[in-house]
């Protein structure tokens, strides 16, 4: 089961946390296949928010394949979805790894870094990638 | 899309003054609206006129269904037992839900107190309840998180999100303080000395806008404007559609609250759906 949490004034739309924390949830484990999302009345009962913002976090979640909304049961993590993404993460991490140890080398400091993977964060979102 | 209110050409004028003018707009069924604008804007008229306390000057406004409203100073019966509120409530209403009045009693409102020795938060509870339980198609609240701490806020908010969350309850609701309906409130609508400056989906306006940073050098031309902030040599925009060229440009999505700051500093600007979409 997971527990949403909102961080709020990150600047980050409250429906992306949602999939964000579903997202990290099922790279962490936490949540595995076959395990409910909780209901839309619960996740608004717990945070104040409102209920559509559930409802889109949800459909983004549907429309990645990571989870399926069964009738009249709720929402549940689909079988097979964790596998790829594990291994894909720890490339990405271990190419991300690379990049900064290249970037420091060039004398560029932890406050360098950060603007550059912003900026390249707000490119692609920008290009609709992200 | 279902419209909950709609208001087509609305205008209230006071004496010689209009206090509410030209006012077009169409809340779709099953969204949580907030209206927002300085004092003296004309929420408060608005308000009246959709729950037919106020007779409109020129023009209409419609509400599909019933509709329930909740006045600022939250208006209850100071000498009755939050039971007997409740009571009253049942049996004036035709259509009254026992499950959401009964809601009071888990939120930790002792039924024998009197209202008039409630705190702040617990008579905005009884109020929006008593609202609720008498099942509208249509909330209206006007500022019903002025005077409340954070957690009273976030308890009458979490009431008003559960309702909307078991049936299809529209609600429109004023504030001062933008930043308390962010997570709520998926419809948007600002009102500036009695104009309709802005009406639509929050998502939608928000993905519409950027706020640019740059030097005072680099080249708008080709944005479209909403407002600008100088300081020294930086400057600081909130433009609408797709971003000027000038790579100097940084830019990122505006915050609900930036985005309505923006409009209000320029009364000028608007945001409106186009001509055709009222209506449809």
């Amino acid at each position: 089961m997971i527990e949403f949490s909102l961080d709020r004034g990150s600047g980050v739309s409250t429906y992306l946390q949602l999939v964000h924390q579903v997202r990290q949830a099922l790279r962490l484990g936490t949540l595995r296949p076959g395990d409910q999302l909780p209901t839309a009345r619960e996740v608004v009962e717990s945070l104040a928010i409102n209920p559509n913002t559930v409802l889109k976090a949800y459909r983004e979640l549907e429309r990645e394949g990571l989870v399926e909304g069964r009738p009249g049961m709720g929402t549940f993590v689909r079988h097979g979805v964790t596998g790829a993404t594990l291994a894909d993460h720890t490339r990405l991490r271990r190419a991300l790894q690379a990049w900064v140890d290249e970037a420091l080398a060039a004398g560029l400091d932890q406050e360098d870094l950060r603007t550059l993977f912003t900026v390249a964060l707000a490119d692609a979102a920008r290009k609709g990638v992200a | 899309m279902r419209a909950a209110l709609e208001a087509t050409g609305l205008g209230v004028r006071r004496r010689r003054t209009w206090v509410l003018r030209e006012c077009s707009l169409s809340v779709p069924a099953g969204r949580v609206a907030a209206l927002v604008g300085p004092n003296g804007a004309g929420k408060t008229t608005l308000m009246h006129t959709a729950v037919g306390l106020l007779r409109p000057t020129e023009g209409n406004v419609r509400v599909a269904g019933e509709v329930a409203f909740v006045a600022q100073d939250k208006p209850l019966y100071d000498t009755f037992t939050v039971a007997e509120t409740l009571t009253f409530g049942r049996r004036t209403n035709t259509r009254w839900d026992d499950a959401v009045a009964d809601r009071l009693t888990g939120l930790g409102i002792p039924p024998r107190r009197k209202v008039g020795t409630l705190s702040g938060g617990q008579r905005a509870q009884v109020a929006v309840t008593l609202a609720l339980a008498r099942r509208p198609d249509l909330l209206v609240l006007d500022e019903p998180l002025a005077n409340l701490d954070p957690l009273a806020r976030h308890d009458v908010m979490r009431s008003i999100m559960a309702e909307t969350a078991d049936r299809e309850l529209t609600v429109l609701l004023s504030s001062h303080v933008v930043s308390d309906l962010e997570e709520t409130c998926d419809w948007l609508v600002v009102l500036n000395g009695g104009r309709l400056q802005v009406s639509g989906d929050i998502e939608e306006l928000l993905d519409d806008h950027l706020v640019l940073t740059g030097p005072v050098e680099a080249s708008a031309a080709g944005a479209r404007v909403v407002g600008e902030s100088r300081t020294g040599r930086q400057v600081s925009m909130l433009v609408r559609g797709t971003p000027p060229q000038d790579p100097r440009w940084r830019a990122r999505r505006p915050g609900l609250e930036e985005l309505v700051m923006g409009y209000l500093r320029s009364p000028e600007a608007a945001a409106l759906p186009r001509p055709a979409g009222v209506g449809a």
